[in-house]
């Protein structure tokens, strides 16, 4: 083959690999994804208000989803709960990123390992919420505390979020395995961990629009 | 090639404290049960201004090419069409709904 050839399929295959983002194609494929996911969400959502616009009554999320200590009702509180530790959650994500950064093996592994526990912990209240609220009688077509939409939206809206987390926790298992037996540093790049970050800090950021639209509105 | 984005340490705990102190200002907002408009109003600007954090820095959106931030940020001003498009019309059909119980 001609040099001139060769060189001219050289240019043609740096022009084609250059990105308009300059980021790598697997963080673009997980901005992809996250914007259909965030669309997804934003349509449930949406037809959850619609819903509830259109029937004009409502549960009272608060009374619904209170805790009882020392005999005092106290609104939301397994809500709150929840919500902080998926706060947390983040936060020991972002510094597992911070510490891929610094290929510290050891460290990334730890916060990976917490940002796990932290998300079983959200699942296993979410476990709570829902075994709660199904003793009391709430099913998709019917519920105790109003229109039998509440139920079928609680079920539907967390029912979707708790699946992201417990993908979450298996995919950050995965990374945090190829952390462990030095498949990253074969690889040379420890970008995984941070593409793994966009994932769970984009359940995080869907959590806040189900806080605020399905319990504290 | 450089490697991924950084972002300083600093950074991360400032925002991780602030999404802290949010949460907690949206709970504390519907616990003292604020006067109707303004509860919704209060809760929608706090909720994203949570959710900007978390994007700016969290998901470093913020430190990516104006292309990337473009392309991510675009597509979702579609939800707010479909808010405004689909909430006034569930008004439009209030009462019109055959099971409302209990």
């Amino acid at each position: 083959m001609a040099t001139a050839e060769l060189s001219l399929q050289h240019e043609f295959h740096d022009y084609t690999l250059r990105s308009p983002f300059r980021a790598s194609w697997q963080k673009v494929m997980m901005w992809v994804f996250i914007v259909v996911d965030a669309l997804t969400f934003g349509s449930l959502l949406v037809s959850y208000g619609f819903t509830r616009v259109s029937i004009g009554t409502w549960a009272n999320p608060a009374h619904v989803f209170a805790l009882h200590i020392g005999g005092k009702e106290i609104p939301l509180l397994l809500i709150a709960i929840m919500t902080f530790i998926l706060v947390s959650s983040s936060g020991t994500m972002a510094l597992a990123v911070a510490n891929a950064y610094e290929r510290n093996k050891k460290r990334t592994v730890l916060f990976l390992t917490l940002t796990m526990l932290l998300g079983l912990t959200f699942v296993g209240c979410q476990v709570y919420e829902w075994t709660h609220l199904i003793t009391h009688g709430t099913r998709p077509w019917w519920n105790p505390y109003g229109p039998p939409q509440f139920g079928a939206y609680f079920f539907t809206l967390t029912g979707f979020h708790g699946m992201h987390v417990l993908s979450g926790v298996l995919y950050l298992a995965i990374v945090a395995r190829m952390v462990a037996n030095g498949t990253l540093d074969r690889r040379g790049s420890y970008q995984l961990v941070e593409i793994a970050g966009l994932y769970w800090h984009f359940v995080d950021l869907i959590w806040v629009f189900i806080f605020t639209m399905f319990y504290l509105f | 090639m450089a490697e991924g984005t950084h972002v300083p340490i600093r950074k991360y705990l400032v925002v991780w404290l602030w999404l802290f102190i949010l949460s907690a200002l949206a709970y504390f907002i519907d616990v003292v049960h604020v006067p109707a408009p303004w509860k919704a109003i209060l809760l929608v600007v706090v909720a994203l201004m949570k959710a900007g954090m978390i994007m700016a820095v969290f998901m470093h959106l913020g430190y990516e090419r104006l292309s990337l931030i473009y392309a991510v940020v675009a597509p979702l001003l579609f939800l707010v069409v479909m808010t405004i498009a689909f909430l006034p019309e569930g008004t439009a059909i209030l009462g019109s709904h055959s099971i409302v119980a209990p």
